[in-house]
């Protein structure tokens, strides 16, 4: 009897590269990133199968190389499956590469979990001469094995099925009993005994599983182990130090390479007598390694790295310009129809400058970001972002990070876009608290995608003619300074060795179109979600705060007094028509052409003088006793505090701000055109703003996630405050230095 | 046959062997048994990074990538070394 619409936990497991989150995906449909660089799969991923009747909710672990609490994943995996106690585990290991593979697997059958074996990209194995043989493999481990291909979907019915009647069985752990030699052997065997006699921790692990760990020297386990029973630890503890004690002297070695040895010792007898056969003929130098000879060659390898990533940027340009320019058409229009529907009034002022330009200025970079994502993520699958890892991590530990930083870099927008946010999680990959730290701080430095659109516009107001070129600086300047700021706090405040490297490199994949396309997607969405909720309402709080508390009696009298003296120029008759001008399509007849004019002043100057007074204009000028150093006015200060709600807003800010500073503007003129058209603009001071949108304060989700990932407030608070100090030093260089060499005028 | 223990860092590129012993304990030591590297595990060097370093080996079917301070705990047999 099958259990009526009942809901199965089951894990999913394996190492980083074996395909497992592609089998997820192909499993539950949901759309996550699929990467080929180790670790990238840090979050617990859930997703949900329909089968016979059973509701199966499978939980996509982290990838790991095995189950050794050595790094934060391999800590959430273990927890999770002794804490959730799934009712059984799909292991996914590669078929090509079943022996490390396997390392794995031997942990966890030796903490007993119910265990079903998808054997993957079995048919790249076979290509390369590898042949398996399941059934016998299954019968030696004794747990059932079953081949996948992944990619296309092949092998996951079954492998389901499978699944679901060992969940069915709900026998009892049944931990795998290996033998770790003559010196191990005894003491394990009398520390088991010792646990199971006096209960200790039996309610989470298997006794032979805890004594194996107090062998291994396993932090968690031993201060779970200390807080349960100090007597029974200390005996344990005991134990375990003599039979280090005795190895050392004999071997030089201890427990914890013994067992290894013996595992690995275990999976070597288990691929014998034709389990496992590799075709001698078959085992040339693969297509991967050919690639590789080239594209990590000492003189190749960095100048095909530099090309590539200037390729990125020259891809992203040149397909997007099109489509923005569409967009940027269809906001105009909807603005022009706004203008002539709404009455005059707080309202049109919300929907014009408040609404349409803030999310339509957002929305204008969507393809720009599309075409970015796609790049990313073509790098990302093929496995050349970590041979980028390998050949920068020489660059890398001389900054006192890791090469395994790259990533984190690079999601946050390292190449071209990103966010911060994905960024600072990917850090979890370090296991050095001192070297992710000092890359999750220095991060929030590189071009995130709502950074990307900002500096776009600046350049594309200021340095027409250098589009790419100034945009492909402006990622170096980046990158130069997220490393020397981690140099200067991995020497100050976080000082302290260096990690193991060890990275793996994947073979070289040719990702699918329609698993790039997926990516894209996911990623381009997130952004345009973001663009329509945060930043529309930081779009309408914004707005406020600049509309309020608006002029008082008297000056908005003296403006009238203003317009009257215009209008007392012109005959009593026209002056009604002069009046209506600003509001249709009216022709302008010429004589009062000057008259118009003056009028169109007048509106300006009100229109300033109100945002002057409005609470953000207030802030800003505060402001301005500071930021007059670095050449920045009251509306680039209020528009740097909207940027931190989401970098993005700057644009639709400063948008705001100058729309509403022009009023009676028929033309929608581009905010880039607006400013380069600005006298109180000038090259300089664009670039110069760009360094310190660069530098200063992560937005607050970032923020946010900082305080997540160290696990402290104080970091959070640290990256606002420091970064903004170094945003505005580094501003202040430019500036200053650029006036006195007159690069201003 | 002539057979000489050297360390993983002095191996040349296309070079095979054995690994004899890996010195490493701790954190790093956990790190390279769990990417398979223990004593008689057959090892290639594919090569070495633009900067000289990291260096990539072949092991048990894969390509792993660490850098010459840790390659400096692998002790491998190598043939006809003096």
């Amino acid at each position: 009897m099958k259990g009526v619409s009942s809901e199965v936990l089951i894990a999913l497991a394996g190492n980083p590269n074996c395909g497992k989150t592609t089998l997820f995906n192909a499993i539950t449909g949901a759309r996550q990133h699929v990467g080929n660089y180790p670790g990238i799969t840090v979050e617990k991923k859930e997703g949900f199968y329909s089968l016979n009747g059973c509701q199966i909710r499978l939980v996509d672990l982290p990838g790991t190389y095995s189950l050794t609490a050595y790094s934060l994943e391999e800590l959430v995996a273990r927890d999770f499956l002794v804490q959730d106690r799934p009712r059984a585990v799909i292991n996914i290991v590669d078929a090509s590469n079943l022996e490390r593979n396997l390392y794995l697997t031997v942990q966890l059958l030796e903490l007993g979990l119910p265990v079903t074996l998808a054997l993957n990209m079995i048919d790249a194995a076979m290509n390369r001469g590898i042949e398996i043989d399941a059934a016998e493999l299954s019968r030696r481990l004794r747990v059932p094995v079953v081949p996948t291909v992944a990619r296309v979907g092949k092998g996951k019915e079954e492998l389901l099925e499978t699944v679901l009647s060992v969940a069915e069985e709900d026998r009892p752990w049944e931990p795998l009993h290996i033998s770790y030699g003559p010196d191990i052997d005894p003491v394990l065997d009398q520390m088991e005994a010792l646990i199971r006699k006096a209960q200790f921790l039996t309610e989470a692990f298997p006794a032979r599983w805890t004594a194996l760990k107090y062998l291994e020297g396993d932090e968690q386990v031993l201060t779970k182990g200390r807080e349960a029973d100090w007597a029974i630890s200390s005996r344990l503890e005991r134990l375990s130090d003599q039979v280090t004690v005795h190895l050392r002297k004999t071997l030089d070695t201890y427990p914890e390479a013994i067992i290894a040895d013996h595992r690995y010792g275990f999976i070597a007898a288990l691929l014998k007598g034709g389990v496992l056969k590799q075709n001698k003929k078959a085992d040339r130098l693969y297509l991967s390694d050919q690639l590789d000879r080239v594209l990590t060659n000492r003189f190749f390898g960095p100048v095909l790295m530099f090309i590539i990533l200037y390729a990125v940027y020259q891809f992203t340009f040149n397909y997007s310009r099109l489509p923005i320019e569409w967009i940027e058409k269809g906001f105009a229009s909807l603005s022009g129809f706004a203008e002539t529907v709404l009455p005059r009034g707080p309202l049109k002022s919300l929907v014009i400058s408040g609404i349409i330009d803030g999310v339509g200025s957002v929305v204008g970079f969507v393809p720009l970001i599309m075409f970015m994502f796609l790049a990313i993520a073509f790098l990302e699958d093929t496995g050349y972002l970590a041979r980028v890892a390998y050949m920068l991590d020489r660059v890398f530990r001389t900054f006192g990070l890791h090469g395994n930083s790259v990533m984190a870099y690079i999601v946050s927008g390292g190449i071209a876009g990103g966010c911060a946010v994905p960024g600072v999680m990917a850090t979890r990959t370090l296991r050095s608290s001192r070297e992710r730290l000092a890359t999750l701080l220095t991060a929030p430095f590189m071009n995130c995608g709502a950074k990307f659109p900002v500096f776009a516009m600046l350049i594309a107001a200021f340095f027409p003619a250098n589009h790419a070129l100034m945009m492909f600086c402006v990622t170096l300047l980046s990158w130069a300074s997220a490393l020397v700021v981690a140099k200067f706090i991995r020497s100050t405040l976080l000082r302290g060795p260096s990690t193991p490297f060890l990275l793996e490199l994947p073979p070289y994949r040719l990702p699918t179109f329609k698993g790039l396309l997926i990516h894209t997607w996911e990623r381009t969405w997130q952004y345009i979600q973001k663009a329509g909720t945060i930043i529309l309402a930081f779009s309408m709080l914004f707005w406020a705060l600049m509309a309020f508390p608006g002029l008082d009696e008297r000056e908005r009298g003296r403006f009238e007094e203003e317009r009257a003296a215009v209008l007392s120029q012109v005959e009593p008759g026209d002056r009604e028509l002069l009046r209506t001008i600003g509001e249709g399509e009216t022709e302008i007849p010429a004589e009062f052409s000057e008259a118009v004019e003056e009028l169109k002043e007048v509106d300006r100057r009100e229109a300033q003088a109100a945002l002057k007074r409005s609470y953000a204009g207030r802030l800003g000028t505060t402001l301005e006793a500071v930021t007059h150093w670095v050449g920045f006015d009251w509306r680039t200060n209020v528009a740097l505090l909207s940027g931190f709600a989401a970098k993005e807003i700057i644009i639709s800010t400063l948008g705001t701000a100058y729309s509403m500073g022009e009023t009676g503007d028929e033309e929608s003129v581009s905010l880039s055109r607006r400013l380069s058209g600005d006298s109180g603009w000038n090259p300089l001071k664009a670039f110069t703003l760009i360094v310190f949108i660069m530098l200063y304060a992560p937005c607050f989700a970032t923020v946010t996630c900082i305080i997540k990932e160290s696990g402290a407030w104080k970091w959070g608070l640290f990256s606002v405050v420091f970064n903004t100090l170094v945003a505005l030093l580094a501003s202040l260089l430019i500036y200053q230095g650029g006036l006195r060499l007159r690069l201003g005028v | 046959m002539d057979m000489a223990t050297i360390l993983l860092r002095r191996m040349a590129a296309g070079q095979g062997g054995v690994i004899a012993k890996v010195k490493a304990e701790g954190e790093l030591g956990r790190r390279i048994r769990d990417m398979g590297l223990v004593p008689g595990t057959p090892i290639q060097v594919q090569g070495r990074a633009p900067l000289k370093d990291p260096v990539a080996i072949r092991v048990r079917n894969f390509t792993l990538t660490l850098r010459n301070n840790e390659a400096d705990y692998i002790h491998v047999d190598v043939e006809g070394e003096a």
